[in-house]
């Protein structure tokens, strides 16, 4: 990401790691910092916005920023262990470093949204796309009329995030709603399928944006209940996540329909998607 | 611009003051012609159809080192590029592709290998005289003479050549030869004209594509999709052996500490190419995949860029094992609208 090279990456050292979820396929959490002050202080990103991170002889993946850029001048990602980038990452502890690329993609339009209520609905990984708009309206809550979330796992081992949530339910115009697949021991939240939840919570449509991240059988769910409640195509968004490599729009592999998913996208309004052929597929 | 004859008793002479620039020209490899580097005192015949291979890979290499590094170490080493490279011998098609697909390398994005290449190669064209069976060049926006993407173009009038100067970079090649060149004069010029009609009018295959880029989106369903695409293996070769097919992978290579970072052609009919960890495939078979290839030249493309990818040199109806033929699927297309 030099000025004459955006293959290059920039270096960053992980500050903090944590695991979010357990099993195979583990997520974890990294907190990085760039080790070029000059980088550090020109980066600036979106919510929604992506960036190539990578270990060099390993190979490079697309991951979502994960915080908001009101957090600080530290980017985060969670990682879920998949295959052979994911699994070298997942390998790294405080004090290695990574390599960053980014930011990359269009965000969600959260400054258009000003004045609205929020509907985040997430389920498993797709919290790590959904958080930075979260803590973007948390931390300019005056300029939003409030914000539901909606976040589902299979079950409570699986929800990413899990600390944070706590301190939302003090607030008037903050609520989170969460919910596992199977009833466990000690749950005190939600049971079912996030699409129902949404359904039982019958959230108004006036005034509200809702955006929906997570695996694709619950993305349809969702998008169907959505316009069940009464919202129109514009007042949903989403984003897409398709196979990529170059992250700016060259190496042709991320495409759905006409749209470069790593430029055009990852974030899609429904009135928009609705007409991109192979969009859900 | 200028145009000059070269008579072709001094040819040899000609490709020898080029072979001082490190000069590619068409060179049978085992049974493909494909661009290959010239030695001093070689002979460069102009008599061939079309190299197999195009010759994408001068300013596209197969694979390209993008960086290198030493693995533990946290170093970037960009490789050097400042070879300069003339490729004679260029079809116009072949050219064309070249300046079509650096619109891609331009977007938003500057691709810096890609764009470094075309700076530093001189692509000197042969207008074709004697298309080949499944050429449609004219049909797509080119022409056996189309000098887009050049800097010098051919013309092989028999017992001369005439040059035709299309940038500086061509003037600049006629300056360093001038020695062995003559002023054109009009009955060259006449020959050029009575030549490139009878090229064009040997143009036996064309694709009417008036409808197509708007009317692909309707289709999108149409059964046609899996009868064009039955037979096909997934060999890639369409989009290999394809001049304007620019889609790579990239990979990390490391061997001891030494690693470096290189991307490759790929293709967009592996069934690879969109899988995704998960299992889940966008494009899950062939349908989808021969369905995207014609979508991404005839559709995708001209939206963002105003131009058809593909510029009819014909590849891939020749070299397909199985005969899919993209005249016919467009054909096919046409009738579906
Ligand atoms: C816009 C976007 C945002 C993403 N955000 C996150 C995130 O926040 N957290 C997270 O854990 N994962 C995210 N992913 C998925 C992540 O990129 C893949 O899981 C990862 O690339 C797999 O790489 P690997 O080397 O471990 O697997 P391998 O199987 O070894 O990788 C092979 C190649 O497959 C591709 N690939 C495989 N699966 C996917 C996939 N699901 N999506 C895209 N490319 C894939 C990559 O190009 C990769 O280089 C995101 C993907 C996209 C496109
Ligand atoms: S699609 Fe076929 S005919 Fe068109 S440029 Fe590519 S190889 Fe040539
Ligand atoms: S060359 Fe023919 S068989 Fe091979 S991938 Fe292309 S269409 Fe399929
Ligand atoms: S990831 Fe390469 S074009 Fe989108």
């Amino acid at each position: 990401m030099t000025a004459d090279n955006p293959y290059i990456p920039y270096f960053a050292t992980i500050e903090d790691n944590w695991y979010e979820t357990g099993g195979d396929r583990c997520i974890k959490t990294f907190k990085v910092v760039f080790d070029d002050p000059a980088v550090r202080d020109s980066w600036s990103h979106k919510p929604g916005q992506c960036a190539m991170i990578g270990v060099l002889g390993e190979g490079e993946s697309m991951i979502s920023i994960s915080c908001s850029p009101t957090e600080g001048k530290f980017l985060r990602f969670s990682v879920m262990k998949m295959g052979k980038v994911t699994q070298a990452l997942h390998k790294l502890e405080t004090g290695d470093k990574i390599t960053v690329r980014g930011p990359y993609g269009n965000s969600f339009p959260v400054d258009d949204w000003q004045g609205k209520k929020i509907l985040t609905i997430g389920g498993g990984i797709g919290q790590a796309p959904l958080r930075p708009i979260v803590e973007y309206v948390k931390a300019n809550r005056e300029k939003y009329a409030g914000l539901t979330m909606i976040y589902g796992a299979r079950s409570s081992g699986d929800l990413c995030f899990k600390g944070e949530f706590d301190e939302m339910s003090k607030c008037d115009d903050l609520s989170c709603h969460l919910t596992i697949d199977i009833e466990e021991e000690d749950w005190s939240h939600n049971v079912g399928f996030v699409p129902q939840m949404l359904l039982d919570l019958n959230p108004a449509p006036e005034n509200t944006v809702a955006v929906t991240c997570g695996p694709p059988i619950m993305i349809r769910f969702v998008l169907e209940n959505l316009k069940k409640l009464g919202f129109s195509d514009e007042q949903i968004y989403t984003t897409l996540e398709n196979r990529m490599k170059c992250g700016i729009g060259k190496c042709g592999r991320c495409n759905a329909g006409g749209m470069y998913v790593c430029k055009d996208g990852p974030v899609f309004s429904y009135a928009v998607l609705k007409d991109i052929p192979e969009a859900f597929a | 611009m200028s145009a000059m004859l070269l008579n072709k008793e001094k040819w040899p002479e000609f490709v020898k003051k080029l072979t001082g620039k490190n000069l590619w020209a068409p060179k049978l490899d085992g049974e493909a012609m494909r661009f290959a580097p010239v030695a001093e005192g070689e002979e460069v015949s102009l008599d061939y159809g079309n190299t197999r291979v195009p010759p994408k890979g001068a300013t596209f290499p197969q694979t390209e080192t993008m960086y290198r590094f030493l693995v533990g170490n946290m170093e970037i080493e960009e490789p050097k590029m400042d070879e300069e490279l003339v490729l004679l011998g260029v079809r116009p098609c072949d050219a064309r592709a070249m300046k079509i697909i650096e619109k891609l390398f331009r977007w938003d994005y500057d691709d810096p290998y890609y764009l470094k290449r075309r700076e530093l190669v001189t692509l000197v064209g042969l207008a074709c005289t004697e298309p080949g069976l499944n050429c449609f060049c004219s049909s797509v926006g080119g022409a056996p003479d189309s000098s887009e993407g050049l800097d010098l173009l051919i013309y092989d009038l028999g017992d001369r050549f005439l040059l035709e100067a299309v940038t500086v970079k061509g003037e600049t090649l006629i300056a360093e030869t001038k020695e062995l060149l003559t002023d054109s004069d009009a009955s060259a010029v006449k020959a050029k004209d009575k030549l490139m009609a009878d090229a064009g009018a040997k143009i036996r295959r064309t694709v009417d594509h008036d409808g197509i880029p708007e009317g692909l989106p309707g289709l999108w369903e149409d059964p046609l999709w899996k009868s064009v695409s039955a037979s096909c293996i997934g060999c890639g070769t369409c989009t290999y052996l394809c001049p304007t097919c620019h889609c790579f992978d990239i990979q990390d290579e490391v061997e001891g500490f030494e690693g470096r970072r290189c991307r490759m052609w790929d293709s967009c009919m592996f069934e690879e190419y969109t899988l995704h960890t998960s299992g889940h495939n966008t494009r899950p078979t062939r349908r989808e995949r021969t369905r995207n290839r014609i979508n991404h030249k005839y559709n995708y493309f001209v939206d963002k860029f105003d131009v058809i990818a593909c510029v009819g040199c014909g590849r891939c109806i020749n070299l397909c094992p199985v005969n899919i033929d993209i005249v016919e699927i467009l054909r096919r297309v046409k009738e579906a609208l």
